[in-house]
């Protein structure tokens, strides 16, 4: 037993190298992985809300996006508390100076891949608030963003449109 | 018995309407602070000026309201604040924006200055700022196992950004302080030199959920400054925007206190009427919150026929929905056992900081700017003020209730009483230098707006939201609740953040 134990020491196992990978197959299974889970998640988006200054009308306006008459939902699309749960960043006002730090670590909280949305004229390039010492103007003078969703404040059925757009997209 | 004017020694102002504005010296000042502090007067409003501060006073008994003004070029002025709490936070913002001291103030720490941005004292003499600040710090609070809790400024729902510092033993809260400012935007610095049409549309978007209000309250004291008549049709049309902006808030907050117990049908619910509300305001005024609706000398779209029947339906449709939903808070022992006894504020405190709206009456204090200073047409129109002294959040979801209630009444006679003719005049920009003050009361309270003209423009123009007064009492009405019941309460209080932080 001491030298079958020796020998299993000292040589080299017997184990074989992996076989080459079939890129066939591989090539099949990730087609039905990816169907399946377009199929499952492919029109979900989970959204975070970030207020960077704005007069709270747009907020108003996002909330009653999941109100009977709109339902946000029905499409896959539902807010999220956590960045970390988040696959788009919905950011109103003219971006304050004093919250440009929060949605950069808000920014920074949420996973690749990851959309960007301004919603409001505040938050193109600080509308009515732009030229003030306190505020930035503007979701991209700080984050990048995909899509501008206009209107002071946009109403629900623009910014349906606009999510939609980015769920097709 | 010896009225506000009569006690106060100083030279009255020139110009100023509709009350009046008096200069004091340093004991004038502290005689006001002293007054206020012996609860003979109510803070109304606390603002600095280029080298001067201003405060504005309620005298509650002799139903009047002045303007109190104590020069101070060399740059600092008596602390209201160390005698009267409800000013510490105007006097730290004072101090942020304008660079004015307020000698022997208890909190010497900043208040909207966050240390973010490029100038110091952005409306006094600015200057470079320095490197970021040192941290702030919070308020100490002593004992055993107490931990804190900091939330914010991103919160978890779809609300706007403030920091809240809890301290709590266990799940219960020993105190609560905010860091408000996150949304500071400057809007008095833009307001200054702005013509009366961008300062009406910046007045417009203090705080969005008010935006009628606030619109209103600029217009009050534009009229005042300028001495001018508004079109009776106008002011009705004004009466009609405002309470349905108030019907569609109450909607909104009685179903979203509700949601944060987690009774999510009363949510949906009155989720429903607050839309069909925003689509009846959409379809008479041509905006779901009516912003630039009303503008300096009347309003900006007139009335038709066929919007008087779509209000009118809108009601029958309320009163015929609504009471099954109050039946249903008042009925539904799982919600009501978390709004009764919970975040209870004291009377007493409502009345020290002159709490409005909601916050005030759910707790004893009946003020509502429609009925003291009061403005037209209210003073035509019967209504009354819904009190209750219980000062927990069921009081303040029951003073919402009563209120659309009393709405729906106002709107009836609005639309019965609609007075035909113009709905505007236009106000010819005065020359030499004119000062107003205007009040509205907004669904969360009495918005204050006061202004100094020059040359046809806004040279200062200050606005003061009723969160100012309201923010610092949930503090004390949040203690010895626990963490889990911090929505609750903060969802009933309601408070601005966009109008507190301008």
């Amino acid at each position: 037993m001491r030298r079958i134990l020796f020998h299993s020491l000292v040589r080299r196992p017997l184990t074989e190298a992996a076989p080459v990978k079939d890129e066939e197959m591989l090539a099949e299974l990730g087609a039905s992985v990816a169907r399946a889970a377009r199929r499952r998640l492919g029109r979900s988006l989970s959204i975070r809300e970030v207020d960077a200054g704005s007069c709270n009308g747009c907020e108003l306006e996002i909330h009653a996006l999941n109100n009977a008459f709109y339902d946000l939902e029905r499409f896959g699309l539902h807010f999220v508390a956590s960045p970390r749960h988040a696959d788009v960043l919905l950011v109103t006002g003219p971006i304050t100076r004093n919250m440009r730090e929060a949605l950069e670590r808000t920014y920074n909280a949420t996973p690749d891949p990851k959309w960007v949305v301004a919603v409001g004229d505040c938050a193109v390039d600080g509308g009515i608030f732009s030229g003030s010492y306190a505020v930035i103007g503007g979701v991209s003078g700080v984050v990048p963003v995909d899509l501008h969703i206009r209107g002071c404040p946009p109403c629900p059925t623009q910014l349906l449109k606009g999510l939609l757009a980015l769920v097709e997209a | 018995m010896a009225t506000l004017l009569d006690t106060i020694e100083g030279r009255k102002i020139a110009g100023h309407r509709p009350c009046p504005r008096l200069l004091v010296d340093e004991d004038g000042w502290r005689f006001a602070a002293n007054q206020l502090s012996a609860g003979y007067w109510t803070l109304l409003g606390l603002w600095g000026d280029t080298g001067a501060v201003h405060m504005a006073v309620l005298d509650e008994n002799a139903r009047e309201i002045a303007v109190v003004t104590m020069p101070c070029p060399d740059g600092h002025f008596p602390s209201v604040g160390a005698l009267h709490p409800p000013a510490i936070r105007l006097e730290r913002a004072m101090r942020d924006l304008y660079g004015l001291e307020p000698v022997g103030s208890p909190d010497t720490r900043p208040w909207l200055d966050l240390g973010c941005w490029d100038v110091q004292h952005p409306l006094g003499e600015r200057g470079h700022a320095s490197a970021r600040r040192a941290p702030y710090p919070f308020l100490p609070a002593a004992g055993e196992g107490l931990h804190q809790i900091p939330v914010g400024p991103v919160h978890a729902g779809i609300i706007e950004p403030g920091h809240f510092r809890f301290t709590a033993n266990g799940e219960t809260v020993v105190r609560l302080e905010q860091r408000l400012g996150y949304v500071h935007k400057g809007i008095e610095a833009l307001m200054a030199g702005a013509t009366f049409d961008t300062a009406a549309r910046l007045a417009g978007r203090t705080s969005g959920d008010s935006t009628v209000a606030y619109a209103l309250a600029f217009a009050h004291a534009v009229e005042a400054a300028t001495d001018v008549e508004v079109p009776p049709r106008a002011i009705y049309l004004r009466a009609l925007m405002a309470e349905l902006e108030r019907l569609a808030n109450h909607f909104g907050d009685i179903g979203a206190i509700c949601n944060d117990a987690s009774f999510s049908l009363m949510h949906a619910q009155c989720g429903i009427l607050r839309e069909k509300t925003l689509r009846a305001a959409q379809a008479c005024f041509g905006h779901r919150l009516m912003m630039d609706a009303v503008v300096p000398g009347g309003v900006a779209r007139d009335l038709d026929a066929s919007c008087v029947t779509a209000v009118a339906a809108l009601l029958d449709e309320i009163r015929r929905l609504f009471p099954e939903l109050v039946e249903l808070y008042d009925n539904t022992a799982s919600l009501q056992d978390r709004t009764a006894t919970t975040g209870v504020l004291r009377g007493e405190l409502a009345r020290q900081f002159g709490a409005g709206g909601y916050v005030g009456r759910a707790s004893g204090r009946a003020f509502d700017a429609r009925k003291m200073p009061g403005y037209p047409p209210y003073d035509r129109l019967d209504f009354e003020v819904p009190v209750f002294d219980a000062g927990d959040v069921n009081a303040r979801v029951w003073v919402r209730i009563r209120e659309v209630e009393q709405s729906l009444a106002l709107i009836d006679q609005i639309l019965r009483g609609l007075p035909a003719g113009a709905i505007r005049v236009a106000i010819d920009p005065p020359r030499e230098v004119r000062e107003g003050l205007g009040m509205a009361e907004a669904f969360r309270g009495d918005v204050l707006v006061w202004m100094r003209l020059e040359g046809g423009r806004v040279a200062r123009c200050h606005l003061r939201d009723p969160s100012c007064f309201q923010w610092p009492l949930l503090e004390a009405a949040i203690e010895g609740n626990i963490v889990a019941d911090f929505p609750l309460c903060n969802k009933s209080f309601n408070c601005s953040y966009s109008g507190h932080d301008l």
